[in-house]
């Protein structure tokens, strides 16, 4: 199992630790519902170092790296990021990632991280020509700042620099003499940011961040409400190879004008309609849908649900599933597991309304 | 972890308090630590009847959803109607307002299946190796 370089930290915080991708993380501190609370509405740091981040030189078209990525990246002013998916030749998820384009040739790919082994080796087999490739995931630590007083609070330790990020932009930044990145992204939607350094400088920042009264430290238990009230899919989840972005609902992060690994698959998807579609529902109750219970209408079991939860910010349950046969926002089902029967209705997402995103 | 020296426990973390033929039920410290912010508790109803060790409610937490068992044999006469809009008293007060029912027990003697609160003591000690 692994050990992020913050795990003696956590343990020392008093943290509930679990496995969690390969890696031995951080669930919950005081509580969920306090840390989900105190990012909605204060700031809070997660302990995000198990990503994994790929570091790209080439001409992203020659390389073959912009047919990798479903969005086109040629168009990214550098410093900007942008969310979208590697697929296989049928259109299912490899992985999910961020973008960053650090200058017209050098990138860098944020993933997930129980895909860094399956991304490296499809991004390898997949590029041609000349490139350079380096995967620095375990160099490199990640921390997430999220809530609305967390550009107050970077501004006080980076400079003003970080008040003119804009949403899914990033720029260097020095911190303890070593360079750093800092993007305006998360996973929480709230405002928030996003912090690559190397793990000595990591660990030295979470101290700081956390000796500010502002400051909580927050676990993947909330990290997972927190997206989840936003309709954000959790790969492995609510994305995985036998989904593709179309049927998951995310058709806004695929660039039918380019091409790309899936296209094909995609295009025919689109033209035939999708087996199954992602859905997002919400409980008449405090009763959470959890992940693999059934999914029923009128009696008959049409999906399953990928993520469940209970929703802190509306007090019920929420949840996503793949069903198959139309379904529409209103439709009532309900969701079963053993003697348990929870009536939801399918709603959009977001669960939540606006938040300080 | 707090454990009160006049109630009985059983191994799934239910805890016991006998007052004659009455009993209150709920689940231990160490469970509600364990659990996490509970947001839900699934009650008996009133005149059921249970059975030691079977189930017989529903607690869930944020992250999961876990079955509670009987400590005793006998029929439910009060349900704590207060978790049904404040679950987190289950976290608050595990042992006084977030005890879950009291029932009446047909047969005192099966508390020689539950542990006093020095054995669960020792089981609680056990589990943490």
């Amino acid at each position: 199992m692994n050990k992020t370089p913050l795990y003696e930290a956590h343990v020392a915080l008093g943290a509930k630790m679990a496995p969690f991708g390969g890696w031995l993380m951080p669930i919950q501190y005081e509580g969920i519902l306090a840390e989900h609370a105190h990012t909605r509405n204060g700031v809070c740091v997660f302990d995000i170092c198990h990503m994994g981040e790929f570091l790209i030189e080439g001409d992203a078209v020659k390389i073959g790296l912009d047919q990798i990525v479903t969005q086109d990246i040629t168009s990214m002013p550098e410093g900007a990021c942008r969310y979208g998916f590697m697929l296989n030749k049928h259109g299912g998820g490899i992985d999910d990632l961020v973008v960053y384009r650090i200058k017209k040739d050098s990138w860098m790919l944020v993933v997930n991280a129980a895909t860094i082994w399956k991304d490296e080796t499809h991004l390898k087999e997949n590029f041609r020509g000349e490139y350079r490739f380096e995967n620095v995931s375990s160099a490199t630590g990640k921390l997430d700042v999220q809530g609305l007083q967390s550009k107050e609070l970077l501004n006080g330790i980076f400079g003003e620099n970080i008040a003119k990020l804009k949403y899914y932009t990033f720029a260097d930044f020095i911190f303890d003499k070593v360079r750093c990145i800092i993007s305006r992204t998360g996973y929480t939607g709230e405002l928030g940011y996003e912090i690559y350094a190397p793990n000595e400088q990591i660990v030295k920042l979470w101290d700081l961040l956390l000796s500010d009264p502002r400051v909580k430290p927050a676990g993947l238990g909330c990290r997972d409400t927190l997206r989840l009230e936003m309709g954000y899919p959790l790969y492995g989840q609510d994305i995985d190879a036998d989904h593709s972005p179309i049927a998951a609902g995310f058709e806004k992060y695929v660039d039918f004008f380019k091409e790309f690994i899936g296209k094909a698959a995609l295009l025919e998807e689109k033209s035939s309609g999708s087996k199954e579609h992602l859905i997002c529902f919400k409980a008449d109750s405090r009763r959470s849908p959890r992940h693999n219970f059934a999914i029923y209408a009128q009696g008959k079991q049409i999906g399953v649900v990928t993520s469940g939860s209970f929703s802190p910010s509306l007090g019920v349950g929420i949840g996503m599933g793949y069903v198959s046969g139309n379904c529409s926002v209103g439709d009532k089902l309900v969701v079963k597991e053993a003697a348990t029967e929870i009536p939801v209705t399918v709603v959009k997402k977001p669960f939540i309304g606006k938040t300080s995103l | 972890m707090n454990v009160p020296a006049n109630l009985f426990y059983t191994k799934d973390h239910e805890w016991a308090r006998v007052e004659g033929k009455k009993v209150y039920v709920g689940i231990t410290d160490h469970a509600q630590s364990a659990l996490g912010d509970i947001t839900f508790v699934d009650l008996p109803k009133i005149a059921e009847e249970l059975k030691q060790a079977k189930y017989c409610a529903t607690v869930e937490s944020v992250k999961a959803a876990s079955e509670v068992y009987a400590p005793f044999s006998g029929k439910v006469i009060l349900v704590n109607s207060d978790l049904a809009a404040h679950p987190e008293l289950v976290n608050q007060s595990p042992y006084e307002k977030g005890y879950f029912f009291v029932m009446e027990i047909s047969n005192e003697s099966e508390k020689t299946n539950l542990m006093d609160a020095k054995a669960y003591t020792v089981y609680l000690e056990g589990l943490s190796k």
